[in-house]
């Protein structure tokens, strides 16, 4: 059986939550499918101690009293897609949904970026930690580097410190002139330029170093240590965790399975969309971090415009294209402040994992020009993330790109793919 | 214009093979592969090395080949495991079957054994209850391809043989190959292209078999041999439109590998909701405990399907220095190194340990 709405909206984050209340304010048949057992998403998330953060509060209230029908379908989990129709497993059965049109705000994941000890317990995705953190994994009393590039750095170190972390320090890999330079453009956006100030409150006493990178990790059986480059010479700190995280790599997968054209102009490819977010496919459209790394306040923005453009009305997407323009161009600020310092690409070791699903050393790739030839050869990629960490890695080490994923999107039950069946509705 | 002995075109497990033999028979050998090396149906199959025994012809062969591969028992890159062959029957019918299956196995040098229920469910606690024992091909084993295809292609190279990578074969000449950037080679020349030999023999006729496959997570233990219906000749060597057969592997990591599915007239590659559906289906039947395992990765290939399901090794008839090896279907991987040896008999004019006649491609021709 397939349940039809007028319109999709798959996601997790303000993007998608934003959009399910622009197309419902129309009258439009909502489904929002989130793989969460909650609301949130990665920014958004629930924090077992502190709760819901208060903007998502009231976007979820909003939701809530929103004229029309939005049905909250939460662990949906979308596993293959095809015309309009996904293929989506819950934790009890298999659906097949099928709709009108489709917003896509499948947001973005972490750049990871190997180094001699990164696999080693203890070491874990600044964004990672963060989710972990909020869902009340413990890190009360525990000493966190946190490490990589970008404000999330800051939020991830915030997060820590409320949950009880004792963070020794923030290492940003972009040098300090570019920091400032960044800081010194904030006042065209006084919302982030409030949020930098109240982090800034909750980092008090936190050493930020600019210009440093973790080197490498330290441990037998788990993580002990870093080495730390840094302008003022190299450092040494003794830690049980490191959380580091380079920045935001788009979640493409499954506007690729529906045919939508990507942009590769950048390392990591993004969904093409025009000025009312649509894709190349007829009536599928696309929000925020998937059409390239720009932030919460473009995500929400965009997921508004796609859910006006998605129900049915164009003019009122259109209205929020200035304020796209602008919240886009503070992506642009930031992609250019924290641009990638080229040694940060240049720590993994000869006998460095790259794919741990299939334990590949990066020596083990060297010669390969494609992705396939690669896999075949290698692994590197066969595994249940199917290269999205891997692949990822080797486009940011320019070694080739990421060579895509085949269905299911995650791994998925084999009677959730004997039964449904996306393509014979 | 550089000369050889032989020009290996296409670099499939086929082709590979016939180019490590050309090599280890002292020939000065070029191989030319448009795109990576065993990256056709090399890289799509299951790697099971089996003996099939409703075509003597295949039969032969098959038989041929498999001693070749325990030369490769011991190889880091064949991944060999000896897993063996279960065969189960649905029915008495199938059933009664086994007896003849096993004297053919054996006279063609095989080892083959009947089992009874108990003992299959021995062999296989997680098979579903109800069906009528089987039959055993102990020595049977899988290996992993594309990796095989490369440490071959290498071993060639080790002996001089030059590869031609991300070139492709534009036009055959008389004793020449043109490549698609002009480059002229000169020698004798033996198509291993798969699928793709009509582009360069279509007198040669030759139909793409889409197949669907699936592995799973790890799970260590729960499955023990290749396992597939004695049915599965039938849709294997069958000429229906479209069937599907219970065949599921134990890989050496412990993921399974599940098939399988038969397609003509179909040339997409994605990966069918409805065949995969199909597929899944029939593996339950037998399997019914594969419902709750988890899923990793779908993908599809195509077999290079000859009308006879034979393949064709020897001359192209009507043509001087021309050779083909091609057109193995479903047994490309068991089959390729007899295929190899073959092959370089007829090259060099030696009697072939079997009978070359079956598989003469001039009887597409006649």
């Amino acid at each position: 059986m397939t349940e039809r709405y007028d319109v999709l909206v798959v996601g997790a984050g303000p993007a998608r939550v934003a959009a399910a209340r622009a197309a419902a304010s129309h009258g439009a048949r909502v489904g929002l499918l989130d793989a969460q057992a909650r609301h949130g998403g990665q920014v958004w998330r629930h924090d077992v101690l502190h709760g819901t953060p208060r903007p998502a509060r009231i976007a979820f209230d909003l939701l809530a009293r929103t004229r029309g029908h939005v049905e909250w379908l939460p662990q949906h989990q979308v596993i293959s897609a095809d015309h309009r129709t996904l293929l989506v497993e819950t934790p009890r059965a298999a659906v097949r949904l099928s709709c009108g049109s489709m917003v896509l705000a499948t947001g973005a994941r972490e750049l990871l970026l190997p180094f001699p000890g990164w696999t080693l317990p203890g070491v874990t995705g600044a964004g990672g930690i963060q989710a972990l953190a909020k869902q009340g994994w413990p890190v009360r009393g525990k000493r966190v580097v946190v490490a990589g590039s970008g404000p999330l750095l800051l939020a991830a170190a915030a997060t820590l410190r409320r949950h009880g972390a004792r963070v020794l320090g923030i290492c940003e890999q972009a040098p300090a002139a570019a920091v400032a330079a960044f800081a010194m453009q904030l006042w065209r956006w006084p919302a982030r330029a409030v949020q930098a100030a109240v982090l800034r409150t909750r980092l008090a006493g936190i050493p930020y170093r600019c210009g440093s990178f973790v080197r490498m990790a330290h441990g037998r059986d788990a993580l002990c240590g870093v080495d730390v480059d840094d302008p003022h010479g190299p450092l040494h700190i003794p830690c049980d965790l490191l959380a580091v995280g380079y920045g935001l790599v788009p979640n493409v997968e499954l506007a690729s399975m529906l045919g939508c054209a990507l942009d590769h102009t950048r390392i990591h490819p993004c969904v093409r969309v025009d000025t009312l977010l649509r894709t190349s496919t007829a009536n599928v459209y696309a929000a925020g971090e998937s059409c390239g790394i720009a932030g919460l306040a473009a995500a929400r923005i965009e997921g508004s415009m796609a859910g006006h453009a998605a129900a049915g009305f164009p003019a009122a997407a259109t209205a929020l294209l200035p304020s796209r323009q602008r919240a886009r161009r503070f992506a642009d600020l930031l992609a250019q402040h924290f641009a990638l310092d080229a040694r940060t690409r240049t720590l993994a070791g000869a006998d460095t994992i790259i794919c741990r699903c299939e334990d590949v050393t990066l020596a083990a790739l060297d010669g390969f020009t494609d992705a396939r030839a690669a896999r075949l050869a290698t692994r590197c990629g066969m595994g249940a993330c199917q290269g999205r960490i891997c692949g990822t890695t080797l486009a940011e080490l320019d070694r080739f790109p990421h060579g895509g994923t085949r269905p299911p999107l995650f791994p998925a039950r084999l009677a959730t793919l004997a039964t449904g069946d996306p393509s014979t509705p | 214009m550089s000369h050889y002995d032989l020009i290996v075109v296409g670099a499939g497990i086929v082709g590979a093979s016939c180019a490590d033999e050309a090599t280890a028979a002292g020939l000065r050998v070029a191989i030319v592969e448009p795109g990576p090396i065993g990256g056709g149906a090399t890289a799509c199959g299951m790697g099971h090395l089996v003996a099939m025994d409703d075509d003597p012809a295949e039969l032969a062969l098959a038989r041929y080949s498999l001693r070749r591969w325990e030369d490769h028992a011991d190889l880091a890159e064949a991944e060999f495991s000896r897993c063996g062959t279960l065969w189960v029957a649905r029915n008495e019918t199938e059933a009664a079957g086994i007896a003849q299956r096993v004297a053919r196995l054996e006279a063609s040098g095989g080892e083959a054994e009947a089992v009874d229920a108990q003992a299959l469910y021995r062999l296989e606690p997680a098979l579903a209850p109800g069906l009528c024992g089987g039959m055993l091909a102990p020595r049977e084993a899988v290996v992993y391809p594309p990796r095989v295809a490369l440490h071959l292609v290498r071993r060639a190279r080790q002996r001089g043989a030059s590869l031609y990578a991300g070139r492709a074969v534009r036009r055959l000449g008389r004793a020449t190959v043109t490549l698609d950037d002009g480059t002229v080679l000169a020698g004798p020349t033996l198509v291993a292209t798969g699928c793709a030999l009509p582009e360069l023999l279509p007198q040669l006729p030759l139909r793409p078999r889409k197949g669907h496959l699936l592995i799973t997570d790890r799970y260590p233990g729960l499955l023990h041999h290749q396992v597939l219906e004695l049915g599965y000749a039938s849709s294997a060597h069958g000429t229906a439109g479209s069937s599907v057969a219970f065949n599921v592997q134990p890989r050496p990591t412990g993921q399974i590998l599940i098939g399988s599915s038969r397609e003509f007239d179909v040339t997409d590659p994605a990966v069918s909701g409805p065949m995969l559906q199909r597929m899944l289906q029939r593996a339950f039947d037998f399997m019914p405990a594969l419902r709750g395992l988890q899923a990793i990765r779908a993908w599809t290939g195509f077999r290079p399907t000859t009308p006879d399901g034979r393949p064709y090794l020897g001359a192209v008839p009507d043509s001087t220095d021309l050779w083909v090896a091609a057109g193995h279907e479903g047994l490309g991987v068991t089959t390729a190194l007899g295929s190899a040896r073959l092959m370089l008999d007829l090259l060099q004019g030696r009697p072939p340990a079997i009978d070359p006649a079956p598989y003469a491609p001039a009887r597409a021709l006649a």
